[in-house]
């Protein structure tokens, strides 16, 4: 598949990989690859958002999302506004759309917003004027891990098309795997899926891609594997016996990743539990980009914000 | 559409020969020289120009491309709904610190551009002196910003489009002068 990037994201927001063409994420893409150098650059700032505002609104525990999207807004000299939710009225009963009307009454430009609701993001989107960003809602989204991810793997291997990625985990708590899934298989590449029964949500394998309940059948072959984490606050009922069990059933191991390719990248959106979902040896391993997927995640967001900045109405001619 | 043209392939070689001589002959010492071209066709013909700096002198001066998009000042506020710049490589190969830097443009027209490149040089370091290379000069200034070597002059009114085609991106190479011409 070879896509035409488009010169402009149409929405004004991006609260997901769903509403995105295979032109505006390859467009994503490419200003990520640029917005890399920056970070490469004796002054590691441009003046391209002066002047903007962004609200950081994260009503749920993040540290590495949340300080990728501050270290992009001020890359590009954004103001940053961080809220959290423990040491706000939301601790008072003030409802999600109220808070977000009363930042808005501040005139921001961005809200970056994760929420334990899927949904949550869209519904602000659909009310306010600022471009809203989705640092993840509930088990739905997650598209600018889903970009970073793509972002990593091109830089890695030149292309998304004709690649095998597996996905293997926690899928039914995991907003990372449905972003990933939409991404890669829009940009023509081979997604499996696996994890215990337990934990695959109904309805995965219509969303095009192979599901499977071993992790072996999974990563044969592959050309890159990420790995979920287990979500251990979310779990309601055990949905696996013990800890100890998943790592012997579904880990990541040295000898499990003997059975994909021999270049095969290895990923994790983070946090890791080691031992748990993945080996320390494969983590720390040649093959592991894990660090690198927080270095490209910085890109990434200075990128959509970047995009966003643009305007959304009708192009003008120039 | 009526284009007339002011340069052609032949044109456009000795307008970069004299620049290249002019060039040579201001910074004196040429291994401080460093040419550094403004996305997309100031790259170009900022190679083009290296190498017959190179000619002239036995050595060859670095080559870097800059990328403006994101100092320019008529995205954001000021153009609320215009798209975003195509993002292109920035890549300077050696440090601009102490060099005499020569930016290099196909077109100096308001010299919003030309702030812009300054501004982004700027953050690379600190260069002992930038000076401004364009192959065409077509007035209507809106800051000021002059060049030290222009290929050629060209009077124009605001409602013409001047058009620089380099065979390293274009299937011609020369300088137009391009009109909308009304019926």
């Amino acid at each position: 598949m070879s896509v035409a990037a488009a010169p402009r994201l149409r929405g004004k927001d991006l609260v997901g990989i769903d509403p995105l063409s295979p032109g505006e994420i390859q467009l994503i893409l490419d200003t990520s690859v640029q917005m890399r150098e920056i970070a490469e650059r004796p002054i590691k700032k441009v003046p391209a958002l002066r002047g903007k505002t962004v609200v950081n609104l994260f009503f749920e525990a993040s540290t590495r999302t949340r300080f990728s999207f501050e270290v992009a807004e001020k890359r590009l000299s954004a103001d940053s506004l961080n809220f959290s939710a423990t040491t706000s009225s939301v601790s008072k009963g003030e409802t999600l759309i109220d808070t977000a009307m009363n930042l808005e009454a501040m005139q921001p430009d961005f809200i970056v917003i994760r929420h334990a609701y899927a949904g949550a993001p869209h519904q602000l989107a659909r009310i306010l004027r600022s471009s809203v960003i989705n640092a993840g809602d509930g088990a739905h989204e997650h598209p600018t891990q889903a970009l970073l991810d793509a972002l990593t793997i091109r830089l890695k291997r030149g292309t998304l098309e004709g690649l095998t990625v597996a996905i293997v985990g926690d899928l039914q708590h995991s907003r990372v795997v449905r972003s990933n899934v939409l991404l890669l298989s829009r940009m023509g590449a081979k997604v499996r899926v696996a994890g215990p029964p337990s934990l695959i949500p109904i309805g995965m394998d219509q969303m095009g891609c192979e599901v499977h309940t071993r992790i072996e059948d999974a990563i044969a072959g592959a050309d890159v594997v990420m790995m979920l984490r287990i979500q251990l606050e979310r779990q309601g009922r055990m949905n696996f016996p013990t800890v100890r069990e998943y790592y012997d059933f579904f880990a990541l191991t040295p000898e499990r990743l003997k059975l994909a390719r021999k270049d095969c990248l290895v990923m994790h959106p983070g946090p890791m539990n080691r031992g748990v979902e993945i080996d320390s040896r494969v983590a720390d391993g040649p093959q592991s980009v894990i660090l690198e997927q927080v270095t490209n995640g910085v890109a990434v967001r200075m990128a959509v914000l970047y995009l966003l900045a643009g305007g959304h109405g009708e192009p003008t001619a120039d | 559409m009526r284009r007339v043209q002011v340069l052609d392939a032949r044109g456009v070689a000795r307008a970069l020969e004299r620049m290249a001589a002019e060039l040579v002959e201001s910074v004196g010492d040429e291994k401080l020289l460093y040419l550094v071209g403004v996305q997309t066709r100031g790259v170009p013909l900022a190679r083009r120009l290296a190498e017959l700096v190179a000619d002239a002198t036995g050595h060859e001066p670095p080559v870097g491309a800059l990328d403006i998009s994101l100092y320019r000042d008529d995205v954001g506020p000021w153009r609320a709904a215009h798209q975003q710049p195509v993002l292109r490589d920035t890549e300077l190969p050696a440090a601009i610190d102490n060099k005499v830097i020569c930016l290099v443009d196909d077109v100096l027209y308001t010299g919003r551009t030309v702030r812009a490149a300054l501004d982004t040089l700027m953050d690379y370091g600190r260069p002992r002196a930038i000076r401004l290379a364009v192959l065409v000069d077509r007035g209507h200034r809106e800051l000021p910003v002059a060049a030290d070597f222009v290929g050629r002059t060209v009077p124009t009114s605001r409602e013409e489009d001047v058009q620089v085609r380099l065979k390293e991106s274009d299937e011609e190479e020369g300088v137009w002068i391009a009109r909308e011409v009304e019926g």
